[in-house]
């Protein structure tokens, strides 16, 4: 029974670890451009705002686009599981190119960006649960070339 | 590829004088009360069942296109279809004339009688219509056609009956197009399919290579407008199904999706994204010219003309979240029409012009639902765990959607499947599929 208890303390706790309100902010799911560069950031429901650890995230890649010139990258937007198809392809859309804008902010060219959005069509989680629906909420930058 | 049909319906006794008679059914109510029908077998002679079961490798003709006619009038949820074990006619000798005294003994408040006869290379389909309390025949007709028709020629008696009995046009000779879907969740694989209305000659018209999204027919033709993610370029595609000749709709330079006809096959409608942006555009199919139709920084998506070709409605999310707008076909006078709790999307008008049904999400479920034009009315048919994307049925009587199951702790269990359900909220049921299934879309009838 204390173990039950422990355990399920320790489960709550490590999805708290893992999301702040309800946008993701752990690393099971990411991977790295470059050595300290994650691939990719983390949106709220409904929502495609650049989070401060998104934009950390965002300078970080923008800073090794910069150092890696001849690199295109295409960053592909994603929604979760609980909205209607069409417009979660719409949001993927408006999530790929906040962080798109971003990195343009940052000096990195436009045609250097390409946008595509899958909506709610590929999940990196299969999960029902909110934390795997923060996982796939995403925008995710992927090397071009 | 698909087979161009002509039949010939040729009344061969109108009875003598077309006077109401007292088997009708009501669809407007929901119902509880089925009508008892009795589907006899079609009579057919010995060498018509040879010559068939020789061509098409069919036994007993007759028996099959009653079954189609049966499976039909159940599925609708109006009918009872009795048991044939407890007919005591039989199937040649009623068609001639039933002992009403023995149909009404097992409680058939209706009787539908056929012959089939296979003549000169063509299938000759004669029913009848009878009234059992009444003791009249109620409708007469034949129909020719090549004998691999021999489905539709069930479907087609089934509209007629529906017809008649309910005195709205059916929806049973029609065809369903959606995409087909297989794999697990993270790298499902998904194809465009045709089926029959009943679930049966499903093909597939895409490969799989692709991802390929909301298929919807054209309303007057054969044509079939979709999403496909062709060179991971996401546009709007038409594809012609008679012949697999598939072209981009306009020239883009971003995902163009959410595609729809025009009442009259003319336009396309659809949303372009670019920037962050989605916007509603149209185009002419025929001088290829691209109209904006909105313009507002916010996501427009999800446009439906109404079937007079006069307004559109549309999913926005401009007051902050998802809603139902209703403009004018050039985009003026645009009003929010959904005001409940929740979030709406997926408006689709309505074949008859009052209604429109929408998709509905609040607190966690997913509701297909359907409301007036000016946001009244708002009536929910069904919950679940997930739903969307409902499809009319040509006469406006019928919803198809697709729903999705929720995994469990492992990410396992997920299944797509579609559903539909009476514009009453009754008889809401599986639509049995060859594999999972999502984006279906309802063709117009094939014969009219």
């Amino acid at each position: 029974m204390l173990a039950c208890l422990v355990l399920s303390a320790c489960a709550t706790k490590k999805v708290q670890n893992q999301m702040q309100g309800d946008v993701y902010t752990g690393t099971d799911t990411v991977e790295y451009l470059a050595s300290g560069v994650p691939d990719r950031v983390f949106f709220a429901t409904n929502e495609s705002v650049l989070t401060t650890a998104s934009r950390d995230t965002l300078r970080k890649q923008a800073e090794w686009l910069r150092k890696n010139s001849k690199i295109n990258v295409v960053l592909e937007g994603h929604a979760d599981e609980r909205g209607t198809r069409e417009y979660n392809l719409a949001l993927g859309e408006r999530r790929a190119n906040a962080a798109k804008d971003y990195l343009m902010t940052y000096g990195i060219s436009a045609n250097r960006i390409s946008v595509i959005s899958y909506g709610k069509e590929r999940p990196v989680d299969s999960g029902s649960n909110p934390l795997a629906w923060s996982k796939n909420r995403r925008s995710v930058t992927v090397k071009a070339n | 590829m698909i087979k161009k049909i002509i039949l010939t319906i040729i009344l061969i006794n109108l009875s003598t004088i077309h006077s109401k008679a007292l088997v009708e059914v009501d669809i407007t109510r929901g119902n509880l009360d089925p009508l008892p029908i009795a589907v006899s077998p079609l009579s057919a002679d010995k060498a018509t069942n040879n010559k068939l079961k020789k061509e098409l490798d069919i036994n007993e003709i007759g028996v099959k296109i009653a079954a189609v006619v049966e499976n039909n009038l159940k599925n609708s949820g109006l009918f009872n279809p009795l048991d044939k074990n407890a007919f005591l006619q039989k199937p040649d000798i009623a068609h001639l004339k039933p002992r009403f005294e023995d149909w009404s003994l097992i409680k058939a408040q209706a009787l539908i009688t056929g012959k089939v006869i296979f003549k000169d290379e063509k299938l000759r389909v004669e029913f009848r219509l009878w009234d059992v309390l009444a003791a009249k025949e109620m409708m007469a007709l034949a129909f020719t056609t090549v004998p691999s028709n021999w489905r539709r020629i069930g479907h087609i008696i089934t509209d007629k009956i529906y017809e008649r009995l309910t005195g709205e046009k059916g929806y049973f000779d029609t065809r369903i197009i959606y995409v087909a879907e297989e794999g697990p969740k993270t790298k499902r694989i998904k194809k465009l399919a045709i089926m029959d209305q009943d679930g049966s000659n499903t093909k597939y018209l895409t490969l799989g290579n692709e991802l390929v999204l909301t298929p919807r027919f054209n309303p007057t033709n054969q044509m079939v407008t979709y999403l496909s993610y062709f060179r991971n370029l996401p546009r709007v595609y038409l594809l012609d199904i008679e012949t697999g000749v598939q072209e981009v709709v306009g020239d883009f330079p971003g995902m163009t999706f959410a595609p729809r006809f025009s009442p009259d096959g003319k336009k396309i409608i659809m949303s372009f994204a670019m920037d962050g942006n989605s916007d509603i555009y149209t185009m002419d199919l025929e001088n290829r010219i691209v109209e904006r139709i909105t313009s507002h920084p916010s996501i427009d998506t999800s446009p439906s003309y109404s079937p007079d070709g006069k307004f559109i409605c549309f999913n926005s999310d401009r007051s902050g979240y998802q809603q139902i707008y209703v403009m004018k076909k050039d985009g003026t006078n645009v009003k929010r029409i959904s005001f409940g709790k929740g979030l709406y999307g997926t408006p689709v008008w309505s074949p008859r012009g009052d209604l429109i049904a929408f998709t509905k999400l609040h607190k966690g479920k997913f509701y297909i639902g359907v409301m007036r034009t000016d946001g009244s009315g708002e009536r929910l048919l069904t919950e679940n765990y997930y739903q969307e994307a409902p499809s009319w049925s040509p006469n406006g009587r019928v919803l198809i959607f697709y729903r999705e199951t929720k995994t469990d702790s492992e990410g396992k269990g997920f299944s797509a499947k579609l559903w539909s359900i009476d514009l009453t909220g009754y008889n809401e049921r599986m639509v049995i599929t060859d594999s999972d299934a999502s984006d279906p879309s309802w063709s117009s009838l094939l014969s009219n």
